[in-house]
């Protein structure tokens, strides 16, 4: 039995410092702050360019794929 | 963290030491993606630094590190490349580290056209001692030491590495993470000197000094001071003023010290 | 016997001596009167496949000789004075990180540029406490032309089995002179090379003191097992740490896998001190004038005995504190103010009258000025 592949943005909460680059710097608007921590609230507007993912200062952003912890 | 990329990190040392949205957390970020990119062998790669926020770097990276004395990695470097050639050496260091007490080093490494990448993390200020001013920092700008305003002049660290002989030199940013990571890759992958200077920002010190404390304000302010280095070459010097110019400056083929000296040897033990 | 006598220059005889001990690479930059070292390891070097580099000054030649070492060469640098205060904050760094090197230091009259051509033994508290912080270090000092070439590899290798710095402690007539040297048959020199870490070992601990004898097995940078090094106070995995615990440990056993092993270290050779009543402690060049009026002395029939120190730091505390009771005097002779006679009056105790004869204007102690200030010691009320 395959899972149907489910896009997501994975946000790993205990490495993110709060700094705001990936809300502010998403071509689509994904993210939203609530209080400075950015939450995936338009996940449809994702264009995967991963430019969140390559700016987060702690490597706390994956980009289509699983976190792993 | 994306799974891949664990290999290349010391997990357990996480989260680093640095202040949240330093720029010094994306450009290691960039660089480890670069290695990744090129499937270089882990083992044979040797990251060397100085002292600074910055220098702190290759203490999260799983590869052989040195983490040296302030401005003198390249010293160290030049050691390792010219006892063991096969190994890849790269050298992550600071404005303050690379061009102040450094500044002697690099050029002199740049002249000789030894296989190191460098790659520095150009904050503009002296971030560890809490934001003095380096000489990268632009006239006119605050830091701890220049209260009314910094009066020396900056280098252009590029351009003061093609004349000193580098073969390969390229400016990117935290900004341009993609165009970044395309440019170490080719760093990497050059035999000879290659430099990039990797435009980073610190929040804390230069940023609260300059009003713009935070790091999405930073990264807005490079982002519209940029300029594609294409684009430059069109505009006088007073259209260029407070810009930064990105891309690739130069590359060179020219002969690589360690297979120089390699040559060397061989002399040496014909006239034996 | 496959040993040949050649008339040597002492920097001649550093340089042949290192590489009889295996130094395969050397970063300098030029200085008198160290500068025939660099010259002939330019030549020698590659001959057997070691590499030379010229830097751009002394603080960068010791951080190359740092880095060469990590990678598994024996490395060495050599300098005078100027050069040698330009070294320090790297030379504290190798006694942190515990790298194996040899850094020769041919003194010259100081302090800043000082008296270029000219000898002096200036250098005698530098050498031991040149860099900042609690640190350990060797320093060994020949006297002949002979000696350099055996003391020189007597550094390689009580910095490889160590993991610490040696400094060969020269002076300009020593570095300058030529004498026949008797090279030994290369198999006959024992040569120690650093302990390494077992390859098939999973989780390597660079400072782990896996063998109780406070000397951490080292890898090699690119042979398979990935390490941290750093210049800043770090545990046993090499990762830093400001704990008090891990600080005062590391500290500790960085002395004493010094202190630990005077037996080793300690050289000094003792002429005539049995029945002496004045023994004449020196070093270097200077002692070969002491051994001059000394033998004078001797055959008038005075009771005079030489204490000379190859082994200048750790201090050969021992030494002095074992010379016999009817010892009275003892003259320290040195081309100085009076750097090391502050160390033998802390061994003395009191026991013994403790006098000085330096020189520091250049021109070397004469065996007659070493028996005029022996004649008045002796005779003073
Ligand atoms: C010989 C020496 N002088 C001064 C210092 C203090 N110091 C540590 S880091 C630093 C500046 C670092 O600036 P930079 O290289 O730009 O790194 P950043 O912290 O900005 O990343 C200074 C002056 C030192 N450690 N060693
Ligand atoms: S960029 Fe990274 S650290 Fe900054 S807010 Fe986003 S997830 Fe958090
Ligand atoms: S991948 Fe691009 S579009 Fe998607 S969330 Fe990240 S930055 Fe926004
Ligand atoms: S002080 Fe500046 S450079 Fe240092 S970690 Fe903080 S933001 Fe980064
Ligand atoms: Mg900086």
């Amino acid at each position: 039995m395959m899972a149907e592949k489910t896009f997501s943005i994975h946000v790993n909460d205990r490495a993110c410092k709060r700094c705001g680059i990936c809300i502010a710097f998403c071509p689509k608007k994904v993210f939203s702050s609530e209080n400075g921590k950015p939450v995936v609230t338009n996940l449809e507007a994702c264009i995967k360019c991963k430019l969140c993912e390559l700016r987060c200062p702690d490597y706390a952003i994956v980009v289509g794929g699983e976190e792993n912890e | 963290m994306r799974k891949e990329l664990e290999k290349y990190f010391r997990t357990e040392k996480l989260p680093h030491i640095w202040c949240p949205g330093c720029g010094h957390g994306i450009l290691t970020g960039a660089v480890v993606r670069a290695i990744d990119n090129l499937k270089l062998d882990q083992g044979k790669i040797c990251i060397v630094s100085g002292i600074g926020c910055s220098s702190r770097a290759p203490g999260y990276l799983n590869f052989n590190t040195l983490h040296t004395t302030h401005g003198r990695a390249l010293a160290f470097a030049t050691g390792i490349k010219l006892a063991k050639p096969e190994l890849k050496v790269i050298v992550l260091t600071g404005d303050g580290d690379c061009a102040a007490i450094g500044g002697n080093h690099f050029i002199h490494a740049c002249r000789r056209n030894i296989d190191i990448t460098t790659v520095v993390f150009n904050n503009n200020i002296y971030g560890m001692t809490s934001g003095q001013y380096s000489p990268m920092t632009p006239q006119g700008a605050f830091a701890t030491t220049a209260p009314y305003g910094n009066i020396d002049r900056s280098f252009d660290l590029c351009k003061l590495a093609q004349s000193a002989g580098a073969t390969y030199v390229a400016r990117g940013t935290v900004y341009h993470i993609p165009q970044l990571i395309k440019l170490i890759e080719k760093a990497l992958l050059h035999k000879g000197f290659s430099l990039i200077d990797a435009i980073s920002i610190c929040p804390t010190y230069f940023g609260r000094k300059n009003k713009m404390s935070s790091p999405v304000r930073m990264m807005e302010f490079i982002k519209d001071a940029c300029i594609p280095a294409k684009n430059a070459e069109k505009l006088t010097k007073e259209e260029l003023a407070g810009k930064i110019v990105i891309g690739e400056f130069y590359e060179e083929f020219a002969p690589e010290y360690t297979e120089e000296y390699a040559k060397v040897i061989e002399k040496a033990r014909e006239g034996k | 016997m496959n040993s040949k006598a050649i008339l040597m220059q002492g920097n001649e005889a550093c340089v042949e001596g290192a590489i009889a001990a295996g130094m395969r690479f050397y970063a300098g930059y030029p200085i008198t009167p160290s500068t025939e070292i660099a010259e002939l390891s330019a030549e020698k070097l590659p001959k057997v496949g070691g590499k030379f580099i010229q830097m751009e000054d002394e603080i960068a030649s010791m951080g190359a000789v740092i880095g060469a070492s990590l990678a598994g060469l024996k490395a060495m640098t050599a300098t005078s004075g100027p050069g040698f205060s330009l070294k320090q904050e790297n030379i504290g760094f190798a006694c942190l990180t515990e790298v194996p090197c040899v850094i020769v230091n041919v003194q010259r009259g100081g302090p800043s540029t000082g008296l270029p051509t000219l000898p002096a033994q200036g250098d005698v508290m530098q050498a031991r406490w040149g860099t900042h912080g609690d640190h350990p270090i060797i320093v060994v000092s020949p006297s002949y032309v002979k000696e350099v070439y055996e003391l020189t590899i007597r550094a390689f290798n009580l910095s490889e089995k160590y993991r610490v710095p040696c400094i060969l402690l020269m002076d300009e007539v020593v570095a300058h002179m030529r004498e026949k040297v008797e090279l030994p048959d290369p198999s006959s020199i024992k040569i120690i090379n650093r302990k390494k870490p077992d390859p098939t070992i999973k989780e390597y601990e660079p400072y782990k003191d896996c063998d109780g004898d406070g000397i951490p097995p080292m890898a090699n940078f690119g042979e398979g097992i990935p390490f941290h090094v750093t210049g800043l106070i770090h545990d046993i995995t090499g990762f830093p740490s400001t704990s008090a615990t891990v600080t005062e440990a590391l500290i500790t056993r960085l002395m004493k896998k010094i202190y630990d092993n005077l037996d080793d270290i300690l050289d000094y050779e003792s002429i005539f001190t049995n029945d002496a009543d004045t023994v004449i402690i020196s070093f270097g060049s200077t002692a070969r004038s002491v051994m001059r009026a000394v033998q004078i002395m001797r055959r008038e029939g005075q009771k005079i005995g030489m204490l000379r120190l190859k082994t200048i730091w750790p201090f050969a505390h021992r030494a002095i504190q074992e010379l016999s009771s009817q010892v009275k005097n003892l003259i320290v002779a040195e081309m100085n103010f009076g750097q090391l006679v502050e160390m033998v009056k802390a061994s003395a105790e009191g026991r013994f009258y403790v006098a000085g004869i330096n020189k520091f204007n250049g021109e070397l102690i004469a065996p007659n000025e070493i028996i005029s200030r022996t004649r008045e010691v002796r005779s003073r009320a």
